[in-house]
């Protein structure tokens, strides 16, 4: 995968090209709970991030040490590690977010991003690579949910990172920080996010009238040649 | 002799029944309950009803354009879809709501899925099924009827008949015939409905199939679980939703088997969400979820083509 392509792509797919909510449509569960608000949304792409950058590095480097058997708990088990650095951070640093994030931290330990690149990409490349993987992936995550979690605050809740905005506020429509919202946000954003990525189409061509085969017969008609109803 | 024989392919017989002229039929029987809704809730009613169609049709005609698609603004089908949507609200919303609800109709309801014939639930119940969850304080609070005429700066507000009701009140029969309670604009006056209803079925724009079972059922369930019979079927969006929501041609299954299961599906819930459900009415939620499963329904009562072995396909 990494041989003919230069490293920077490793880094770059997982912004838009291969963004792994909008376009594999991975860690769905996360992105519709927690974008409410961006602060959380925000919270929640960095921190999966930290765990992704590491644990996809910590995969590679010992992807010839692991069982192929036992590969999966090996996965978890160095994820988890990960997380939970990062949860006690968290709580040490931002109890906030931490209230805000709730279940959904702790449970990164089984977001199919971070499991997905580990089977997908880490355990077959090196460390530079799975890395920069990991990190672009990271950032198309914080990305996404940064997008969704604006959208639905600033039409849902009438703010902004919690500060209010004028016009919006007074009359917030509800429905986007409710489930069906964020499905609604969400299948929006896979629609322009699948837009940016497909190639132009090119029409087909035009048959003439001359290329159909009932053409010779018309003409009779048109011309009162031969007897029938066009 | 040569003129009066035209040798043609089939069909031989045609119609002069079109999109456009099914549409009219339908405007043509809301009438009176927009007419009821104007002179139960005064002038306010009919800018609503002009405020809703009139973002319809916009809306359907700049998505097309955007999306390079043929004009379909003629067929009148966003028209019927604002006129629908203005008569499933409370007179008192503000315009700038019911048009953000006629914008979700057509453009995310309708247009997203391909246009006419391709939306998978009705337009423009799923906007008030939106605007309900967007902006629940300004969807549940009903003007009074002829408030217009006590001389109040502000609208005076009353509950619906079903809410009422859900307090021990009992609406008479007379006032829920003319339509004199609180409600959406369109769903009180059951008369109006009702003539709009047999009109519809006597032009053949719809089959009598759904609305009847709908009714039917709704009313076999009050009879058993001893409701007040006549008072479930003439309260609520009952009649709008039988008449003009279940029907909609995309939204219901096409053969006849399939019209009775949905309609009968639409009424079990309908009563099932109003008597044991947290919410008073529940006619909008049954046909949306009852929309949802018509594929399901179709594909269990597509008749079998005569020789089709079993398990042949």
């Amino acid at each position: 995968m990494s041989e003919n392509k230069p490293l920077i792509h490793e880094f770059t797919k997982g912004i838009l090209k291969e963004n792994p909510v909008l376009c594999l449509v991975l860690g769905t569960c996360p992105t519709l709970a927690v974008t409410t608000g961006v602060s959380s949304a925000l919270g929640m792409g960095i921190a999966a991030t930290v765990v992704l950058v590491c644990s996809n590095s910590v995969i590679s480097a010992l992807r010839k040490v692991i069982p192929t058997k036992v590969r999966i708990p090996a996965y978890i088990t160095i994820i988890a590690a990960f997380v939970t650095i990062v949860q006690m951070i968290v709580k040490a640093y931002a109890p906030t977010l931490n209230d805000a994030l709730g279940v959904y931290l702790p449970l990164i330990v089984v977001n199919c991003i971070i499991l997905g690149r580990a089977e997908m990409f880490a355990s077959k490349n090196g460390i530079a690579a799975s890395a920069l993987d990991g990190l672009g992936m990271g950032i198309g995550f914080t990305a996404a949910l940064f997008l969704m979690g604006s959208i639905r605050e600033i039409l849902g809740a009438g703010s902004w990172f919690g500060l209010s905005i004028p016009v919006i506020s007074g009359c917030p429509i509800l429905i986007f920080i409710l489930p069906p919202g964020g499905f609604f946000v969400f299948g929006m954003l896979m629609a322009i996010a699948n837009r940016l990525n497909s190639k132009p189409v090119k029409k087909p061509e035009e048959i003439g009238c001359a290329a159909c085969p009932m053409h010779e017969n018309c003409v009779k008609i048109a011309n009162g040649e031969e007897c029938g109803q066009l | 002799m040569e003129e009066k024989l035209i040798v043609s392919a089939s069909p031989h017989i045609r119609t002069k029944t079109s999109t456009t002229t099914i549409m009219l039929d339908v405007i043509i029987s809301l009438m009176p309950a927009a007419a009821a809704s104007v002179i139960i809730f005064g002038f306010r009613a009919l800018m609503i009803i002009a405020d809703t169609v009139l973002a319809a049709v916009l809306a359907e005609y700049i998505s097309r354009k955007i999306m390079k698609r043929e004009n379909t603004v003629f067929d009148l089908s966003a028209v019927v879809t604002g006129l629908l949507l203005a008569l499933n609200l409370p007179v008192g919303i503000n315009p700038l709501f019911a048009a953000f609800g006629s914008v979700v109709a057509i453009v995310v309801v309708k247009q997203m899925f391909g246009g006419i014939g391709n939306n998978f639930v009705n337009p423009a119940l799923t906007a008030r099924i939106i605007l309900l969850s967007s902006f629940p304080s300004a969807m549940t609070t009903w003007a009074k009827p002829f408030y217009y005429n006590e001389g109040a700066v502000d609208a005076v507000t009353c509950a619906t008949p079903l809410a009422l009701y859900a307090n021990g009140q009992i609406t008479p029969t007379k006032d829920l015939l003319l339509g004199t309670t609180g409600g959406c604009l369109g769903e009180t006056c059951a008369v109006a409905l009702i003539i709009g209803g047999v009109y519809l079925m006597l032009r053949r724009v719809i089959s009598p199939v759904i609305p009847l079972t709908y009714l039917s059922v709704v009313a076999l369930l009050s009879l058993l679980l001893g409701q007040n019979v006549i008072f479930e079927l003439l309260s609520g969006g009952l009649l709008l939703g039988a008449f003009f929501m279940a029907t909609d041609y995309t939204t219901s299954p096409i053969t006849t088997k399939g019209k009775f299961v949905f309609a009968v599906g639409c009424g079990i819930l309908t009563f099932l969400i109003r008597t044991f459900a947290n919410l008073p009415e529940g006619v909008s939620f049954s046909i949306l979820i009852m929309n949802i499963l018509v594929p399901l329904i179709e594909r269990a009562t597509s008749p079998r083509p005569f020789g089709e072995k079993e398990g042949k396909l």
